[in-house]
C-alpha cells in the first residue's frame, strides 16, 4: 500500500515537473520533453527482458512454477512498454528527423526485441502442456539473450544513427544534462521502474488466481 | 546405430547417416526446401524482369531466398521423429548431445546441398557478377553453418509444439537477425570484388555467431530433447 502511494505521487510529481519545470530546449523546443517519457520507456523493456531472462533461468534450475509466472509477466510487460517506447520514439523521428521510421540502430533494437517478445508469445500459445511451455519458452529467452551483443555490435556497424550521442552519458562516464534536469530524468527513472514493478506484481497474482479458479482448489503455486 | 562402447563422434555419424537414408527414401525435406527455393527464384525473377539489380538489392534478396527456403525444411529433421513416433527409441540408443550433433550435420549437408542448386540458379536468372567469387563461397558456407548453429534447437522447440505451422520462422528471424546482416554484407562486398582483408571482418562475426549458438544450443539441448 505504501509502495503503491509512494510510487503514484512520484510518477503525478514527475508528470507536472517535466511539463512546468524545464525551459524548452533551444533546437528542438517543446519536443523535447518527450526524453523525461521515452527513455525510462525503453530502459523499462530492456529491464523487463533481463526479469525475464533471470527468472527463465531460475526455472530451468528449480522448476518451480512461479518463476515461469515470474517470466511471462515480465514479458508481458517488456512487450507493453517496448510498445509504448517504439510510438513515442516515431512521433518523436516525424517531427525532428522527418519521417516516422528510420532504421536508426536503436529503433532497430527495440523492433527486434519486440520481436522476440512475439515470437515468445507466438511459442507459448503453442504449446499445450503448461510444464512444457515453461521450459520451451525458458529456452528460447536464453537463446534469444545471445543475440543481444551481436545487435548492439553489429547494428550500428550498417545504420548509422540519428539518435543524439553522448546525450545522456558521454564517453568519458560524464552526465551530460543540467542538473536539475537530470534529477528530473532520474525521478523519471524510478518512477517508470517503481511502476514496472506494481504492475509485475499485480499481474503475478492475477495468473495465480486464474490458476487457482482453474484448479478449484488452493493448489501450490 | 552405435552402441554405448561408441564414441561420440561415431554416434553423431550414425545418427547422421540414418537421416541421410530416411531422407533418400522420401525426400520430403529436400523436396520442400529445393522447390521453395525455386518457385522463390523464379517469384523473384519475374517480378524483377529485364531490370539489374544493384549489389545490395541483389544480395539482400539471395539472403531473403536462402532464409525462407530453409525456414520451410529444415525443422523437417526432427519433426519426421515425433511424427513416425520415433523419439523414445533414439532417446535410449544416444545421447542428447550426439542426436543434436547428428542432426546439426545432416541440416548442415541439407542447406549445403541446396546452395549448390540456388547459386548458379541465381546467378544465371538475375545476373549476379560475382567479382570475388572465393569470398562469396566463404560467406556461403560460414553463413550456412551460423543458421543451422542456431536453428537446429528451434527446430527440436517447434517439433515439441502443438501448432507447428509458421512458428520455425517466426521463432528463428529475431535470431538470425544478426546473421542475416552479416551475410548480407559479405555478399556485397564480394559483388563489388572486394579483397579478402575488407572481408573478413564479416567471416569472424560469422565464426563467433556460429561459436556462440552451438555452444548454447548443446547445453540447451538436453532440456529441450526430454520435455
Amino acid at each position: 500500500m505504501i509502495f503503491k502511494t509512494f510510487s503514484g505521487v512520484l510518477i503525478s510529481l514527475v508528470i507536472i515537473l517535466v511539463f512546468v519545470s524545464p525551459p524548452p530546449q533551444t533546437q528542438l523546443g517543446e519536443i523535447s520533453r518527450i526524453f523525461y517519457f521515452h527513455v525510462p520507456a525503453a530502459w523499462v523493456c530492456v529491464l523487463a527482458f533481463f526479469v525475464s531472462l533471470i527468472n527463465s533461468i531460475g526455472y530451468l534450475k528449480n522448476r518451480a512454477y512461479i518463476y515461469d509466472l515470474r517470466a511471462v509477466s515480465a514479458a508481458r510487460l517488456g512487450f507493453l512498454f517496448s510498445v509504448l517506447a517504439l510510438i513515442s520514439g516515431s512521433f518523436f523521428a516525424r517531427y525532428t528527423w522527418g519521417s516516422f521510421w528510420n532504421w536508426d540502430p536503436r529503433e532497430t533494437s527495440i523492433l527486434v526485441l519486440l520481436l522476440i517478445y512475439g515470437a515468445y508469445f507466438a511459442l507459448r500459445s503453442a504449446v499445450d502442456i503448461e510444464e512444457r511451455k515453461a521450459t520451451l519458452s525458458a529456452v528460447y529467452s536464453i537463446l534469444s539473450f545471445a543475440t543481444v551483443p551481436f545487435l548492439v555490435f553489429l547494428v550500428p556497424w550498417v545504420f548509422p544513427s540519428l539518435h543524439p550521442k553522448d546525450s545522456i552519458i558521454n564517453s568519458q562516464f560524464k552526465f551530460q544534462i543540467p542538473f536539475p534536469r537530470l534529477i528530473l530524468f532520474l525521478f523519471s527513472l524510478l518512477g517508470f521502474s517503481l511502476i514496472f514493478i506494481w504492475m509485475h506484481r499485480m499481474e503475478i497474482s492475477i495468473f495465480k488466481l486464474i490458476r487457482r479458479k482453474e484448479e478449484g482448489y488452493f493448489g501450490q503455486v | 546405430m552405435g552402441t554405448k562402447s561408441s564414441t561420440w563422434i561415431e554416434q553423431a555419424l550414425s545418427i547422421f547417416q540414418k537421416d541421410i537414408k530416411s531422407e533418400l527414401r522420401t525426400r520430403y525435406a529436400l523436396n520442400a526446401i529445393v522447390m521453395f527455393a525455386v518457385v522463390t527464384l523464379a517469384v523473384v525473377g519475374f517480378s524483377v524482369g529485364q531490370f539489374s539489380l544493384s549489389p545490395k538489392v541483389s544480395s539482400s534478396l539471395f539472403w531473403v531466398v536462402i532464409f525462407f527456403s530453409s525456414m520451410s525444411g529444415l525443422a523437417q529433421v526432427f519433426i519426421k521423429e515425433e511424427e513416425a513416433k520415433t523419439v523414445n527409441l533414439l532417446k535410449l540408443v544416444a545421447s542428447p548431445s550426439n542426436i543434436f550433433l547428428g542432426k546439426f550435420f545432416f541440416n548442415w549437408a541439407l542447406l549445403l546441398f541446396l546452395e549448390i542448386i540456388i547459386v548458379p540458379l541465381f546467378i544465371l536468372l538475375l545476373g549476379l557478377n560475382l567479382e570475388n567469387f572465393w569470398l562469396f563461397i566463404c560467406v556461403l558456407v560460414l553463413g550456412s553453418l551460423g543458421l543451422v548453429c542456431a536453428t537446429t534447437i528451434i527446430a527440436a522447440m517447434v517439433s515439441k509444439a502443438h501448432i507447428k505451422g509458421a512458428l520455425f520462422a517466426v521463432l528463428s528471424f529475431p535470431i538470425l537477425l544478426p546473421l542475416l546482416i552479416v551475410c548480407i554484407d559479405g555478399t556485397y562486398l564480394s559483388i563489388q570484388g572486394k579483397s579478402f582483408s575488407e572481408g573478413v571482418s564479416d567471416l569472424k562475426v560469422l565464426v563467433s555467431f556460429s561459436v556462440v549458438m552451438l555452444i548454447l544450443s548443446l547445453l540447451l539441448f538436453d532440456l529441450v530433447w526430454k520435455e
